[in-house]
């Protein structure tokens, strides 16, 4: 299997992105994803933003009827199957992503995230409201249902959310606010095989050789990292930027800023070059679905590697 | 087939096994016989140390054997045998065993049940916002450390080959492991997460957290943030 891999890495064949776009079954051979546009950072540049603002301690979530509310926010948050489990169709939670239960800096933290919506998003198209971005994370990372926006589970995250944003400016997009994507770019294009390799060295560790992540008693410790019970092909994640940003900020646990830039990259395009579930909103085929969803370089979403035209053969539960 | 013929078969059968049989036995490792009485190579009785049933000795800080995972067992008597962890005791007694020896001892220490005295911690479980429960179960993200449950599984029941259980494990054996990380005299950790970890943590803290955990039952279940 590991020859095979090998064998199959060594011959990575993926599209001429834009082309994808049209014809994505009659991909263009070529051995790396294209290099980002635009001048190569160097590493020093590519620092993680240190924050200005510092969330309130836990110890500060009042007591009484709203500080339940918080707490039943923070219990979603940290353990989603469990306390949101209507809305949610995999196995991860909200913290798998967004460390420290939505509090760490450059791990997308809910402080930074709050006070910037409402907020126009090429994604929907729409000016979006807070709840409504929440609702995109269950779709997506959740492959789940949005909860209806006066739902307990909805009104809980919020609640949690703006307790965490207190005294924080609204509209100002504030240092460690989301991931530290701002002009970090591969020094050279992101490879799979060499990201194959990253993950056995760095990840294979905690998320398994298969990306299955780790359970116990059938709960995750470790999230899957692709595969029926990860995040969807609609998801934030699946795109190499954001995934890029995040491991290097982030992974692995207690070691963020360890890999090279390099690495990172690498690494995010072998974790997003795995099957996974389908896009909610495939339209029935994958070039058009593609086109009006996934039309940037930093989706492999209906582009080939190692032969598999990824979005192809969706995951199942 | 002539009775005869089948006769002359099963006695054939018969020697080959009784020629076998000692053969075999010279090079099966007796693994149960070396935790009551040691290799007779230098390598004490296990049980001396860490109990009959390998379920530890709480005040003299030795810890549970039975039911972890067998390739982190097998990994600590190598680690042991080539002094990538060190403790004066355990070197010596992993540099007797041979590879073998090691490997089986492993394997039974794994397929050993929890001793059910074990299951409900005998310590009192310190508050929840006390500072080992808020090291153990949030972390010290500032400086970049997690949760102690995001790695070892919930109240740290383990995960795996790679992170051993912590609940109900003596208090003095984490403290002075914590320790050893910090001051590198035990390195053998995957991707040096814990000699890393381990410098961010005061004495106050590393005394709590494993007050906490040894406080803990074992058959915890649940998320881990």
């Amino acid at each position: 299997m590991r020859t095979l891999h090998a064998l199959l890495a060594a011959t990575i064949t993926i599209c001429a992105l834009n082309a994808c776009s049209q014809k994505a079954s009659t991909p263009v051979t070529a051995s790396t994803v294209p290099a980002a546009s635009g001048t190569v950072a160097s590493s020093a540049a590519v620092k993680p933003a240190v924050p200005t603002f510092k969330p309130p301690s836990e110890t500060e979530i009042p007591s009484g009827p709203l500080g339940d509310v918080i707490r039943q926010g923070r219990a979603i948050f940290t353990d989603t199957p469990t306390h949101a489990s209507a809305y949610v169709g995999n196995t991860l939670s909200c913290s798998n992503c967004h460390l420290d239960a939505g509090r760490l800096a450059n791990s997308a933290p809910l402080w930074g995230a709050y006070g910037m919506y409402p907020q126009y998003r090429k994604k929907t198209g729409q000016v979006n409201t807070y709840g409504e971005r929440l609702q995109g994370c269950f779709r997506f990372s959740m492959n789940g249902k949005a909860p209806p926006l006066d739902s307990a589970e909805m009104v809980a995250l919020e609640t949690y959310s703006w307790w965490m944003a207190k005294g924080a400016p609204v509209g100002v997009k504030l240092p460690g606010a989301g991931y530290p994507k701002q002009d970090f770019k591969p020094p050279q294009p992101a490879d799979y095989a060499r990201g194959e390799k990253v993950y056995a060295a760095n990840c294979a560790l905690c998320h398994g050789a298969d990306g299955q992540g780790q359970q116990v008693a059938g709960r995750n410790v470790f999230p899957p990292l692709w595969g029926p019970q990860s995040f969807n092909w609609g998801a934030g994640m699946h795109e190499l930027d954001n995934a890029a940003a995040f491991i290097k900020a982030n992974m692995p646990l207690s070691r963020g800023g360890s890999l090279s830039d390099q690495d990172a990259w690498d690494v995010a395009m072998f974790m997003d070059a795995h099957e996974r579930p389908q896009d909610p909103r495939y339209t029935g085929n994958l070039a058009e679905t593609r086109a009006k969803y996934h039309d940037t370089p930093q989706s492999l979403y209906g582009t080939e590697v190692n032969g598999h035209l990824l979005g192809s053969q969706p995951t199942q539960k | 087939m002539r009775r005869g013929d089948s006769r002359t078969l099963l006695l054939g059968f018969g020697l080959l096994v009784a020629t076998a049989l000692p053969v075999g036995a010279v090079h099966a490792v007796d693994a149960a016989a070396i935790t009551t009485q040691g290799n007779g190579k230098g390598a004490a009785p296990c049980m001396g140390c860490h109990g009959v049933d390998g379920g530890g000795q709480a005040s003299a800080g030795n810890p549970r054997l039975a039911g972890l995972d067998a390739a982190y067992l097998q990994k600590q008597l190598d680690d042991f045998a080539n002094g990538t962890r060190t403790s004066p005791v355990m070197q010596a007694t992993a540099t007797a065993l041979s590879e073998d020896e090691r490997a089986a001892l492993a394997t039974y220490y794994s397929k050993l049940p929890i001793p059910p005295a074990l299951m409900k911690p005998t310590t009192s479980m310190p508050a929840v916002d006390s500072v080992g429960a808020v090291l153990a179960t949030r972390g010290h993200w500032d400086q970049q450390v997690p949760a102690c449950v995001q790695c070892h599984g919930p109240a740290g029941v383990g995960v795996g080959a790679h992170f051993p259980p912590l609940a109900g494990q003596p208090a003095v054996y984490i403290e002075a492991q914590l320790k050893a990380w910090q001051q590198g005299t035990r390195h053998n950790d995957p991707l040096q997460l814990m000699q890393h970890l381990s410098n961010a943590l005061s004495a106050q803290e590393i005394s709590d957290v494993a007050d906490w955990f040894a406080a803990q039952p074992l058959d915890a279940k649940g998320a881990t943030p």
